[in-house]
């Protein structure tokens, strides 16, 4: 990730395939995991950990819609709404049945896989925006059937109160207790998002969307591997959706609405499509930007404002600079945060001898 | 140009030591509040006017010299109607220390409850949330301080029986809303008041966003034909209801709307006061200008030598940043004096909230009690009318079927 290699020495389809291409590549994978796992919980208050797990939650949503947009090239706008089938029916698990997360979590995004195969169903025939609609239509349906089932969502308040995740009879309760259990889920979808996209599957994600035509003439069965998207997209959402639900104690479909499907689309949009790596960078920039722009401009506008105007300037201008900022790197690099990312390294692969 | 950068620069830096340096020398006689506010979500039209009250009732009180000497700092986050920012606003709040949040947004609420009670520091949810928060025991840190959805259900119906001639017998009644939870909430409240009270009952959703609503109004006045309409609607959906409704021949002065759509913005956008003649609104707060306190806040921006806010213009959202306020900073009081004048800590606050009884702010507040079984302070609505052009005042202080909403908490446990 962070290293630079002198030239391609790659002999073998293994060599090209492995995740640690050189020595260097497993110990900047230590120094991360080293950095996540004891040096931030331990040198960062509550406060910026409450942000990081906001960031981790974000990822893990992110990573599934971009192996259906970014690889497959299927649109979905109902995201969000795969998330709320899974957070209810952890929650329901949970509080009905009494269940440990470590059977609710996988079961939720079991469960939002299926509603996430069929909503899929309509992408075997039509692509592109009649697909956007089709997705838009799941979700609005899914929204209305939680609102209107008290079965799935317990009631008028269509909210259920979850218990903490316990693990060992220790309840995670605290920012940095649910860092951790977060951190974990965060981790190991990024590691199976890495190996998914290198496998045999990624790889004719990749041919459906470069040319579904193509892939389906070298052999690829493109019904059931759009299908296959659809369900680990879902998935993931699925488990971004229990995250929430563990997280915050509730599960409510009002956090889910069409809003969150645009916003994880512009986290994958702004990350780069079709990238691990840019689907991090996206839930990090869109999560963490807008807060880092109001620290930034607080000390600054309370020179000038008493504390009730500076509050109505920094939301404004904070979406502006919001804004501003989305066109910006878009402009200078249309394919988004990882592509930036790799144009810096490619420059310093060579650097200073640049031809 | 680098001219320029030089001094913004300099300027940023000296900003960021000046606020270390003011935070720093500050910090024992002063009083952090939390407050969360959405300026630029999806219920911006009701933020962009209750937090400015919020803030200038708190600059009032801190030209006046604060609290029992103590100053106020008002932390305000814009949660953009997310949840998320919401979560991280509760951690900044906790982290700067402060005593109490407002929280703004039912999801929001919703998803700090828990993190509320964990940490100790009670958030208000005046006019959203869910009814059951009234119940302290069983959500101890959560408070709505404003009639919650089931008391206004309960108002409503008590307003439609005194302008019908103190029966409900064999009436009709229309519920027109919103198609979400904070829509239904009310739901089991009339339903029950209509087995009691012998009225019929009909409702009629409106599916989000609610500017499309004339087949349900279709239905309401060309076949239901009721003797009342409550509706509870949010956003754009009010003013889209009272147009609807009297651009099918309702009588305006048949219709009571839920407190989310019952300011001079939602009358306006309806088409103007002349032609809102009648419609009746549900408040949790006083409205207009006409209080000793909005005097005082128009005062001191003059000696200021400021122009009046305009925010005032929407009197009803507005004042009801003033009431929070104000009952924030009661709370605090409460909690300074019980300790002697010695700093509160957020759980003397809570204290301090809970025994908040006969605050008024001459009539602007609701003579709300608020007890450690009741955080909703009782349920008090005032209804005001649409009367020669502006909002005038239908009644007092009321509150309505306490016991059939006692009922209904009890159940919820």
């Amino acid at each position: 990730m962070l290293h630079r290699e002198a030239g391609v020495y790659k002999t073998s389809y293994a060599a090209d395939m492995a995740l640690y291409p050189l020595p260097i590549a497993r110990w900047s994978v230590a120094a991360i995991i080293l950095l996540f796992a004891v040096v931030l919980p331990t040198a960062l208050d509550e406060y910026y950990l409450s942000i990081i797990n906001l960031v981790l939650i974000a990822v893990v949503g992110a990573l599934g819609l971009n192996i259906l947009v970014g690889y497959t090239g299927q649109i979905s706008v109902g995201h969000a709404a795969f998330m709320s089938v899974g957070a209810y029916t952890a929650a329901n698990l949970a509080v009905k049945l009494g269940l440990p997360f470590w059977i609710t979590l996988p079961a939720g995004g079991l469960m939002a896989a299926l509603i996430g195969a069929i909503v899929g169903i309509p992408s075997l025939r039509i692509k592109g925006l009649y697909l956007a609609i089709a997705t838009l239509a799941g979700q609005l349906i899914i929204e209305w059937i939680i609102n209107h089932t008290p079965a799935i969502s317990g009631g008028a308040q269509a909210s259920i109160e979850v218990p903490r995740p316990e693990l060992w009879g220790h309840q995670m309760r605290t920012q940095g207790q649910l860092y951790f259990f977060l951190l974990f889920f965060a981790a190991l979808a990024t590691l199976a998002s890495l190996n998914i996209v290198r496998s045999r599957i990624g790889r004719a994600f990749v041919a459906i969307r470069d040319q579904d035509i193509a892939a389906e003439i070298i052999g690829i069965n493109i019904y059931r591997y759009k299908l296959l998207a659809f369900a680990i997209s879902s998935f993931y959402a699925g488990v971004c959706g229990v995250l929430y639900t563990y997280y915050l104690g509730i599960a409510n479909y009002e956090q889910f609405q069409i809003g969150v499907s645009i916003d994880y689309l512009a986290m994958i949009i702004i990350g780069g499509l079709g990238s691990v790596l840019g689907s991090i960078f996206g839930a990090i920039f869109v999560t963490m930007l807008p807060i880092v722009l109001r620290l930034l401009m607080e000390p600054v506008l309370s020179l000038f404002y008493n504390s009730g105007e500076m509050s109505a300037v920094i939301s404004s201008f904070r979406l502006v600079l919001f804004g501003g900022l989305i066109i910006f790197f878009l402009v200078i690099e249309p394919e988004g945060l990882n592509r930036l990312w790799r144009n810096i390294r490619t420059y310093f692969r060579v650097w200073p001898f640049s031809y | 140009m680098t001219n320029k950068r030089h001094w913004l620069g300099a300027g940023c830096l000296a900003g960021g030591l000046a606020l270390a340096a003011a935070t720093a020398g500050a910090q024992d006689k002063e009083l952090v509040f939390g407050l969360q506010c959405d300026r630029t979500g999806a219920t911006q039209t009701v933020g962009v006017f209750l937090c400015p009250g919020y803030h200038d009732y708190i600059s009032l009180l801190n030209s006046k010299g604060g609290i029992e000497g103590y100053k106020i700092r008002v932390i305000e986050i814009d949660n953009e109607y997310k949840v998320p920012p919401a979560m991280e606003a509760h951690e900044r709040f906790k982290k700067d220390g402060a005593v109490l949040e407002g929280l703004y947004g039912t999801p929001q609420t919703a998803a700090l409850t828990k993190k509320l009670e964990e940490d100790k520091i009670l958030g208000t949810s005046p006019g959203f949330g869910t009814a059951a928060a009234t119940d302290g025991k069983r959500y101890p840190y959560t408070f709505p301080i404003a009639a919650s959805y089931w008391s206004q259900g309960a108002a409503a119906v008590a307003f439609a029986k005194k302008q019908l001639g103190g029966s409900l017998k064999d009436k009709k009644i229309a519920y027109l809303f919103y198609d979400n939870p904070a829509g239904k909430e009310p739901l089991n409240i009339l339903e029950d008041l209509s087995k009691s009270e012998g009225f019929e009952l009909r409702t009629f959703a409106v599916p989000a966003p609610g500017v499309e609503m004339s087949a349900q109004v279709l239905d309401i006045t060309g076949r239901y034909k009721p003797d009342f309409v409550i509706t509870h609607l949010f956003g754009r959906a009010p003013s889209v209801s009272i147009k609807e409704l009297k651009g099918k021949g309702y009588p305006l002065s048949k219709v009571i709307a839920f407190v989310w759509g019952s300011s001079e913005a939602d009358i306006k956008a309806a088409g103007g006061f002349a032609m809102a003649e009648g419609y009746h609104t549900i408040q949790f707060a006083g409205v207009g200008s006409d209080f000793q306190v909005i005097k005082d806040i128009n005062a001191m921006y003059q000696a200021q030598g400021k122009p009046v806010p305009k925010e005032q213009e929407v009197s009803v959202f507005y004042n009801r940043g003033v009431m929070v306020a104000a009952i924030h900073a009661e709370a605090a009081r409460n909690a300074i004096k019980a300790k002697g004048g010695a700093k509160p800590t957020s759980e003397d606050v809570k204290i301090g909230l809970e025994s908040v009884k006969g605050f008024t702010l001459g009539g602007m507040v609701p003579p709300m009690e608020v007890t450690q079984d009741d955080h909703e302070g009782g349920g008090w609505v005032q209804v005001w009318t649409v009367k020669g052009g502006q909002l005038t005042k239908d009644g007092e202080w009321f509150q309505a079927y306490r016991d059939v909403i006692k009922k209904h908490l009890a159940a919820t446990n």
